[in-house]
């Protein structure tokens, strides 16, 4: 069964963020357990660059795995101050480990999240 | 509600994502996709292909039957032998692609694919009036276990009863004998869809379970690999292998996919009786060696299936437009990374005049135009 870690928040398009969701704070992001399982083997991942502006629940990029696109939302509004170079680089590491190594951003928040979901109520989402 | 295989508890147990296909519950992967491919291409892999159809055509009548109600010349298949052919409509348009074992000299077994099962069926029925010949449709009450890759000889051989473990180490490509597995009387055949070595294990659905558990403990030393859909799709689409309704489908004939040499017209010193879609399937022959010959002056909706590869991060999917010099010039119809080539491939119908090996095409990918290249099929094909 996919994990979904306490200490994050989520969305329900499957992606977690990290952090403190305040205006001027550096997030991470990534996805879910639940969304690299239904993924399969992902193949490549297309990120927004560092300096890119994001906003909540809107598309910011793409997951190719090896039969399916998805679409990478973003949980936050805010600035990309970081892209993990290593999971473009080798984005098994999303399958692998998708709350650790497999982060794919930080953004500095620029507004308040709204819809953010607790462990808990995304894990219903999923069961 | 889709149809459940009998198998469907071991498959759960292994931990298989199932997906919704051609109406049956079944594995779409198990673990990971890539090393599912990895498995079949260099040790050995297992199936649950429960949800193809069988179709038993048996009586005096057959072969005859059958000579009419398809494209390929059945009656010439010697008895354990099997055939790759087509059930085409009277426009020459593909109903099914099919595999035609021949049992016995009067009896066949028609392999169909899930999703158009009930169409062939029906067909058959009809086509098949005449003859004196019986149909029954054994798709519900058949599994079908494949297991497949270089090491697949050693598993089968290994699982087969004593007595019939030279008759299956034997077995040519594409034919078929009975044997038991397991105290269970079954055909095995040496066929598949992977662009490897392979046997394929018809046993009655409700001992299906037994024959996998079977394939499964004596494929431990070989460190077999229980394998789904996504990496089957992948793997056939390395070998060049055709899907229906990607590839196939109503509107084309078998000579625009590259696959006349499955429609056996005869000669005239050695002529065949009429079959369905004859006159059409020359005319198509015709419209088609025409192309090849003069693709500048084919029409401009002409098309022709070609294979496409690329270096490109993103990888062509079914659908997606194929370009030359801006202008679309055709359509992909499959499309994935290549494991085993370390590129993107794909498959598409394009013009004539794109046809070329080499011939640089761009496909056009989410809004981005990704170079590809025309390329010979198979993309893949085993060490020799």
């Amino acid at each position: 069964m996919a994990s979904v870690p306490d200490g994050l928040q989520y969305t329900d398009e499957h992606e977690w963020v990290s952090g403190d969701v305040d205006t001027g704070a550096i997030v991470s992001i990534g996805i879910t357990e639940y969304a690299a399982a239904a993924l399969g083997d992902v193949v490549f991942i297309d990120a927004p660059s560092v300096g890119d502006t994001v906003a909540a629940g809107r598309v910011c990029g793409e997951l190719e795995s090896t039969k399916a696109v998805s679409e990478l939302y973003s949980p936050v509004t805010g600035k990309v101050t970081e892209v993990n170079q290593a999971v473009l680089d080798s984005p098994e590491l999303l399958n692998r480990d998708a709350y650790g190594e497999g982060w794919i951003l930080k953004i500095e928040v620029s507004e308040p999240a709204k819809k953010l979901l607790n462990a808990e109520q995304y894990a219903s989402l999923t069961d | 509600m889709p149809l459940h295989s009998a198998l469907e508890s071991r498959h759960l147990a292994l931990g298989a994502t199932m997906i919704d296909f051609a109406g049956w519950s079944l594995p779409v992967r198990y673990s990971s996709d890539l090393a599912e491919h990895r498995a079949v291409r260099t040790g050995v892999g297992v199936f649950d292909l429960s949800h193809m159809g069988e179709i038993e055509v048996s009586g005096p009548g057959a072969p005859d039957a059958l000579d009419y109600a398809l494209v390929g010349w059945i009656s010439r298949i010697a008895v354990g032998g099997a055939k790759y052919t087509m059930i085409c409509t009277e426009d020459g348009g593909v109903v099914d692609d099919l595999v035609v074992y021949r049992i016995e000299e009067t009896r066949f077994m028609v392999v169909a694919n899930a999703g158009n099962h009930s169409v062939v069926v029906e067909a058959l029925r009809d086509r098949c009036e005449g003859f004196p010949c019986e149909i029954v449709d054994e798709s519900q009450a058949t599994a079908l276990v494949a297991v497949q890759g270089p090491a697949s000889p050693t598993v089968a051989t290994r699982i087969v009863d004593q007595g019939d473990r030279s008759t299956v180490a034997g077995l040519p490509y594409y034919s078929c004998a009975p044997a038991t597995v397991t105290g269970i009387r079954m055909l095995v055949a040496r066929t598949g869809y992977t662009g490897e070595d392979g046997f394929e294990f018809f046993c009655p659905s409700d001992r299906a379970g037994e024959l996998w558990d079977r394939v499964v403990d004596g494929g431990k030393e070989s460190s077999i690999v229980p394998c789904g859909l996504a990496s089957r799709d992948v793997l056939r689409l390395e070998a060049g292998m055709p899907l229906y309704g990607h590839e196939l489908g109503l509107d084309r004939s078998p000579f625009d996919a590259g696959l006349g040499r499955v429609v056996q017209f005869g000669t005239d010193a050695d002529p065949r009786a009429d079959f369905v879609g004859n006159r059409a399937l020359r005319d198509a022959a015709r419209r088609v060696a025409g192309f090849r010959e003069n693709p500048r002056s084919s029409p401009d909706d002409a098309r022709l299936l070609v294979g496409l590869v690329g270096n490109g991060r993103r990888s062509a999917r079914a659908g997606y437009s194929v370009l030359a010099a801006g202008v679309a010039i055709g359509e992909v119809t499959s499309g994935a990374p290549s494991p085993s080539l370390e590129c993107q491939i794909a498959m598409a119908y394009v013009h004539p005049r794109y046809t070329a090996a080499g011939t640089e095409v761009e496909v056009e990918i989410r809004g981005r135009h990704e170079g590809m290249a025309v390329s010979a099929l198979p993309f893949y094909s085993q060490a020799k």
